[in-house]
């Protein structure tokens, strides 16, 4: 399939080019605005109920995930780690000479075709199969129950909110001028920058500027505080910081970035580490500081909806200050991840259409940074559970002492798993391996049943697997209760 | 340096713990007074040619002074008068916001010139470092108790530590900064996790002046995390160095703060269990490294062969200069700082002594004039020997005397139990039992 037909396809999917928006509902007992996943699932799941269901989207469904998020991302680094696989071809028998070229329009080619494979499941013929109605326009609200959809005006019953979040801007000087990349832009990249300066050491900023190092770029990653990825634990980051640098990414930790310039080839990016002053030539700069919540231009006081922080201020119901509106995903979420969109999607329309959506408070919400090794944790962090005064204990399994680990090569991290003491309730756990958003998934499920260390010591695990390290941890914590320090609790 | 002669390394190992540790520990203490500027009592940081002053080593070799008395190595008087010497130069250096001070706010400079004793290298206003060099002090000031000399060291004690503004560094903060610099003011790194920072804090709290802000303790202990690793329940922090440097001057056995407390633990103890998973590590060897056996460990902070890369064995290996090591999460690039295993001689002197006569026998180059190196690394071997770190490092050096003589004797640990500052200091962040009763 050629590029064009590629990117045809796609926009059929996300946003044809001859769309005719509906003619309206009277009433429809469901607005959402943003079909990100959250306004997808939300909408899906009350249409499937029989509900009217009017789906309103400014740009292409799917969202950020789907456009410049979570599926282009991913797509990305999944090139990146064959290509660094590819750097232990040796070592594995597989002699190769040199370094792989690379050929990064057949990267984003195979980036694209994965887009528009995903935007298949949840696509504009497939809503309107389901019965919604799908207007593309910009939404904002015309009164507590009505709104304006390209200004056609729509009544409803119940509204959700779910129009996401952008990339954050910076108020460095000169940053505009030179031009920079966002989430939104990297992946409508032509050619591999040759300099790569990404500013922000948070997860995306993380995994791309660590993929695109693998692909062949040389990037330098500035980040304004002393670890990477604050939220984690400092020995996950540290191992992250590890990494990065064995891959060859430069790494400037306590580094803020003062001013960007054009430089004689390229850019300039000015940076202060304390009292030391540098200047870094890049050829493109990725700007990954954090997301703000899409609220501006929403009308929002006309609908009495409050916010909070820069985002709609939600209950633990996901209810605003107007009873008939939700919200939904990033636009009120902290943590802005697709899984949390959707499934805070989905509690906010059971709850808006008076059915048990639950509590947000009561989510139980696994997330994963997809650098290798990846990161990821769920539940309560060591420091929070200090701080409301709950004695904990970690039983730590490194990845180097976990066969498949070995075998496969990928014994870099560890499985921490956070006990409170003198019970054997699992109240989080952090995960650093290969495969860790797939590991963690485990801990989701053991939490969620309320299955403790003793239990899980005795559930059989496949022989050799990497997530045999969660089941190696509960057996440390079985051989500690007896006394054991022998710390070779393996089978 | 002088080439060793294997046989004078078998004959070493071969020798009683006593006569082992005795030449060892007067060895490093070499160091210390070959490496002193007689003029103002500052010492360099490594042996090196045009090596700065470390007020950390000034602070070491201020505790040793004591014991190469008690050991009959150096008349007492001729210690007062070294340990006066280095007090007058410190109560008389400046102490500005001048980029070329000496110190501020009763705090100095992590390196300091030789000669005329001013800020190099542009370097921060340490606060750790300052605390060893404070706790050097009061170990001076406790143990010189008689008249003369003595009774100025006494004074210039007292005057030195009553200076520092501990509530200055904490600008504000739940924890106290890492630095600062008269270019940028405090540094942004801050304390998370257990690590060497315990003196710092007993110090700041037990200040009759300038004392530190009780929550300052509890609010760095928030961020502990206590870990069953490899077998172990331990307060985890990865270089060994984190374990050993406050232990130098102050006696945890029996002593508990309210984390340990509840942990049914202790300071002493956490550092045995630590010293059991490097052994663990090194016997595991995940990474391969040549050398590395539960008789042959001491990974921590320490010089390594500098920033490259070695393609061996179908493997990319990674190794790393002067930098702070850990185990078993590293970073670890195979080099073993061989001072490190008999510094732990107080926590367990058959692992220290088995491990320090395997090293003897097995790497006799790590040990020229009875000093060891700062590191070395047998896995980047170069003509059929292992890279080895150039000279020796005064912070090993004066942590090996101090260790091995509280292993002997218990000295520096007896003369800081009984400095107000120091009983103060642990109380105010929480400590009680043992010794502290």
């Amino acid at each position: 399939m050629s590029l064009d037909v590629m990117q045809d396809e796609f926009l059929r999917r996300v946003r044809p080019a001859a769309w005719k928006n509906p003619a309206p509902k009277s009433v429809y007992d469901l607005a959402v605005l943003g079909a990100g996943p959250a306004g997808l699932a939300a909408a899906e799941s009350a249409a499937r109920e029989g509900y009217t269901v009017a789906l309103i989207e400014r740009y292409r469904l799917g969202g950020n995930s789907l456009n410049a998020g979570s599926i282009p991302s991913k797509a990305i680094i999944g090139t990146s780690r064959l290509f660094a696989a590819m750097r232990f071809g040796e070592e594995y028998g597989v002699p190769l000479s040199g370094k792989p070229p690379t050929d990064f329009a057949a990267v984003m080619a195979r980036m694209r075709r994965i887009r528009t494979r995903i935007a298949e499941y949840h696509s504009v013929e497939r809503c309107r199969a389901e019965g919604i109605d799908v207007f593309f326009g910009d939404a904002r609200f015309a009164g507590r129950n009505s709104l304006l959809a390209a200004d056609t005006r729509l009544h409803f019953k119940k509204a959700i909110v779910a129009t996401g979040a952008r990339p954050r801007a910076a108020a460095i000087p000169g940053l505009d001028q030179v031009r920079y990349l966002t989430s939104d832009t990297i992946f409508d990249l032509a050619e591999l920058p040759k300099r790569l300066g990404v500013i922000g050491g948070g997860p995306l900023g993380c995994e791309l500027a660590q993929a695109f190092c693998r692909l062949g770029s040389h990037v330098t990653i500035l980040q304004n505080a002393p670890k990477f990825l604050p939220r984690e634990e400092r020995d996950a980051a540290e191992l992250l910081s590890m990494s990065l640098s064995r891959d060859g990414v430069e790494t400037r930790l306590n580094t803020t970035v003062a001013g960007a310039r054009p430089g004689k080839h390229g850019k300039l990016l000015d940076a202060v580490n304390d009292d030391l002053k540098f200047s870094i030539p890049v050829d493109e700069i990725l700007l990954s500081v954090g997301r703000i919540p899409n609220v501006e231009e929403l009308d929002l006081p006309a609908a009495g909806i409050d916010c909070e922080d820069g985002g709609i201020k939600v209950d633990d119901f996901l209810q605003t200050s107007n009873a008939d509106v939700y919200a939904a995903g990033d636009v009120c979420k902290s943590l802005k991840f697709t899984n949390i969109a959707e499934t805070s999607g989905r509690m906010a329309v059971r709850n808006a259409l008076g059915e048990e959506g639950g509590r947000q408070s009561h989510l139980l919400i696994p997330w994963c940074t997809y650098c290798s090794p990846e990161i990821a944790h769920i539940g309560m962090r060591v420091k929070e559970a200090r701080q409301r005064a709950i004695s904990v204990k970690s039983y730590t399994v490194m990845m180097q002492d976990v066969d498949r680990a070995i075998t496969d090569a990928q014994d870099d991290g560890f499985v921490k798993v956070y006990v409170r003491e003198g019970t054997d309730t699992i109240i989080g756990a952090t995960i650093v391996a290969a495969r860790a958003s797939e590991m963690i998934n485990e801990m989701s499920v053991v939490m969620s049943a309320g299955i403790g260390m003793r239990q899980l010591a005795n559930i059989l695990h496949t022989y050799p697997a990497q997530s045999d390290a969660i089941r190696l941890a509960a057996l440390a914590y079985v051989a500690n209760q007896s006394g054991s320090t022998s710390g070779l609790e393996r089978r | 340096m002088n080439s060793p002669d294997s046989s004078d390394f078998e004959t070493l190992a071969a020798l009683p713990d006593e006569a082992l540790l005795d030449r060892l520990q007067r060895g490093a203490f070499g160091y210390l007074t070959e490496y002193t500027n007689p003029e103002n009592g500052l010492v360099a940081d490594t042996s090196r040619p045009g090596s700065p002053c470390s007020i950390a080593v000034v602070g070491f070799t201020l505790s040793c002074y004591p014991i190469a008395v008690e050991r009959g190595w150096m008349a007492r008087a001729a210690a007062a008068a070294q340990t006066l010497q280095a007090l007058r130069f410190f109560h008389g250096s400046q102490q500005s916001d001048r980029p070329d001070a000496t110190g501020f706010k009763g705090f100095y400079y992590h390196f300091l010139d030789m000669q005329s004793g001013r800020r190099v290298w542009q370097c921060e206003l340490s606060l750790v470092d300052s605390a060893l060099l404070m706790a050097g002090i009061v170990t001076a000031g406790r143990y010189f108790s008689g008249g003369g000399d003595e009774t100025e060291i006494r004074a210039l004690c007292d005057e030195l530590y009553g200076r520092v503004d501990w509530r200055w560094a904490e600008n504000g903060q739940a924890t106290i900064s890492q630095g600062w610099k008269p270019e940028c003011a405090f540094l942004h790194y801050g304390w998370e996790g257990y690590n060497e920072a315990t003196i710092l804090y007993v110090l700041g709290l037990g200040s009759p002046t300038h004392r530190l802000s009780k929550e300052s303790f509890a609010g760095w202990t928030s961020t502990y995390q206590w870990e069953n690793l490899l077998g172990q329940d331990v307060l985890y922090s990865g270089p060994l160095f984190t374990h050993l440097f406050s232990h130098a001057w102050v006696d945890y056995r029996g002593i508990r703060d309210s984390f340990m407390r509840e942990k049914d633990s202790d300071y002493f103890e956490n550092s045995k269990r630590t010293i059991a998973i490097h052994r663990e590590y090194c016997a595991r060897n995940p990474r391969g490294f040549e050398g590395y056996d539960r008789d042959l460990w001491g990974i921590t902070a320490g010089d390594g062969p500098g920033n490259r890369e070695l393609r061996q064995s179908s493997r990319d290996r990674r190794f790393f200069g002067y930098m702070s090591r850990g185990a078993p999460y590293g970073p670890d690039d195979g080099t073993i700082a061989p001072w490190a295993m008999l510094a732990t001689v107080p926590f367990g002197a058959a692992a220290a002594l088995d491990g320090t006569r395997h090293l003897l026998r097995a790497y006799p180059e790590v040990c020229t004039q009875d000093r060891f190196s700062s590191g070395f690394n047998p896995t980047l071997a170069e003509r059929g020997n292992s890279w080895l770190s150039e000279g020796w490092f005064g912070l090993d050096q004066g942590l090996l005397v101090m260790m091995i003589e509280n292993h002997r004797s218990g000295l520096i640990w007896e003369i800081t139990r009984g400095a107000p500052c120091v009983r103060a200091g642990l109380k105010l962040a929480g400590f009680d039992g043992g010794w502290l009763a």
